[in-house]
């Protein structure tokens, strides 16, 4: 059996994910990481974008994540961010109406956000 | 029906009618607590890692933050306190503002202004009223706060702390809010959230021999620090605010069961003096009209037919 790392994603009000994971990429302010069982132990800090989540039973989770922070030691990596969701509970509809509104109203914040769920539902796919 | 009577069926009727107000208050707090409840565990894992990685971070490098570091010699403080909208939960927000003033009064006599920031409409009543100075207060959503919520009462909090105390920024930072132990118990707690005290927060989270793992730092221990202590104050902001929810509508609850237990109690006395009055009534009629037969009796009973 190949190497597993525990992995917990967090939003503020709630448990998004967790169980067990071979590699997991996230986006730090220094560019992206990926993590392998067995990492030196880290502690970074998140940009919001999609956070790639390879599970032990060879599937993918893709979990769109607004700012944060990703932790690894001991095997476990916590992944905290205030807002998460996973790709699946997205809506793409709803998301793109949301991109248009937040271009036409110029909400650069809002903007960013829905374009992070894009991203995360179309890699999900 | 007699006078006396009427008065106590009129007096049974409202007592009736305010009981099933209270009760059905009683079951609606009921419900919200275990409500509140399950948002406070829900938020509990975040809460965790988060105090886990600040620990880390604290214990784990030799960055000096503001954050971190007491001010030398400290001249102001905020104080948080956290009330309830609405009324109607016993000493709920009266133990909070109680505690509240003993905080600002200690804090005074250790030679600190105190700026007061307050969460509900019954702490901002009680300081309007008494003309006390409020920096800011929100109002609104204490009887379900979102984690926006506390994002919005973080976020001056935390720009007055890292202003220059000269600028008008405060070096301490206060929180006072009711903490839910129990259904049964809830008590009002005052815990300073900044200056973080690392020990303290240490030992909350936890086992005493554990050894936290030396971190690699992406991108740097002062960036990391930077970005994860505004979000722990806010966490803790938002765990603060769940907690006061759940223990307002324990004390709600609590209120109004006695209220209720009160009114069953009336009931019944008031039932009581009722059958009195209405038995009297009918003892008083019943000699009336054996008094009259008596009479009438006695009138026929010397005459010839």
């Amino acid at each position: 059996m190949a190497a597993e790392l525990h992995v917990e994603l967090v939003a503020a009000d709630r448990q998004v994910w967790s169980g067990e994971a071979t590699l997991v990429v996230a986006r730090t302010t220094s560019g992206d990481i990926g993590v392998m069982p067995g990492h030196q132990p880290l502690l970074g800090v998140l940009e919001s974008g999609p956070v790639t989540i390879r599970t032990s039973d060879g599937g993918t989770v893709v979990a769109a994540v607004h700012g944060g922070f990703v932790s690894f030691a001991d095997n476990k990596l916590s992944l905290l961010a205030e807002i998460a969701e996973l790709a699946d509970e997205i809506d793409v509809q709803r998301t793109e109406r949301e991109l248009e509104r937040a271009k036409a109203e110029g909400d650069t914040h809002a903007e960013r956000r829905a374009d992070v769920r894009l991203r995360a539902a179309t890699a999900a796919r | 029906m007699g006078a006396q009577l009427r008065v106590y069926k009129r007096r049974i009727r409202s007592v009736t009618a305010t009981k099933k107000i209270t009760k059905a208050m009683e079951m609606i707090a009921a419900s919200r607590v275990v409500k509140a409840q399950r948002k406070v565990a829900a938020s509990t894992p975040y809460a965790q890692e988060l105090t886990r990685a600040v620990t880390a971070v604290g214990t784990g490098s030799n960055t000096k933050h503001p954050l971190t570091t007491e001010a030398e010699n400290p001249t102001r403080a905020a104080v948080l306190l956290l009330t309830s909208d609405r009324g109607l939960a016993g000493a709920f927000n009266a133990n909070a503002i109680k505690a509240a003033e003993q905080l600002t009064e200690r804090l005074e006599r250790e030679g600190k202004q105190v700026d007061t920031y307050i969460v509900g409409r019954r702490g901002v009543a009680h300081y309007n009223f008494r003309e006390r100075k409020i920096t800011e207060s929100w109002t609104g959503f204490t009887d379900e706060p979102s984690y926006a919520d506390a994002k919005k009462v973080a976020a001056p909090l935390i720009e007055a702390i890292e202003k220059d105390t000269a600028d008008g920024g405060v070096d301490e930072l206060h929180i006072v809010y009711t903490e839910f132990v129990s259904m049964m118990t809830q008590t009002a707690v005052d815990s300073r959230l900044l200056p973080l005290r690392l020990d303290e927060v240490a030992e909350q989270t936890q086992k005493k021999d554990e050894i936290l793992p030396l971190y690699d730092f992406e991108p740097s221990a002062e960036d990391v620090l930077d970005a994860l202590l505004p979000r722990y104050v806010e966490s803790r902001i938002y765990n603060a605010l769940l907690q006061s929810a759940a223990s307002k509508h324990a004390a709600t609850r609590r209120a109004m069961k006695s209220a209720t237990d009160n009114a069953g109690e009336l009931i019944e006395t008031l039932t009581r003096l009722a059958n009195q009055a209405r038995q009297a009534e009918i003892t008083q009629e019943i000699s009336e009209i054996v008094g009259g037969a008596s009479a009438l009796a006695d009138a026929t009973a010397g005459s010839d037919y």
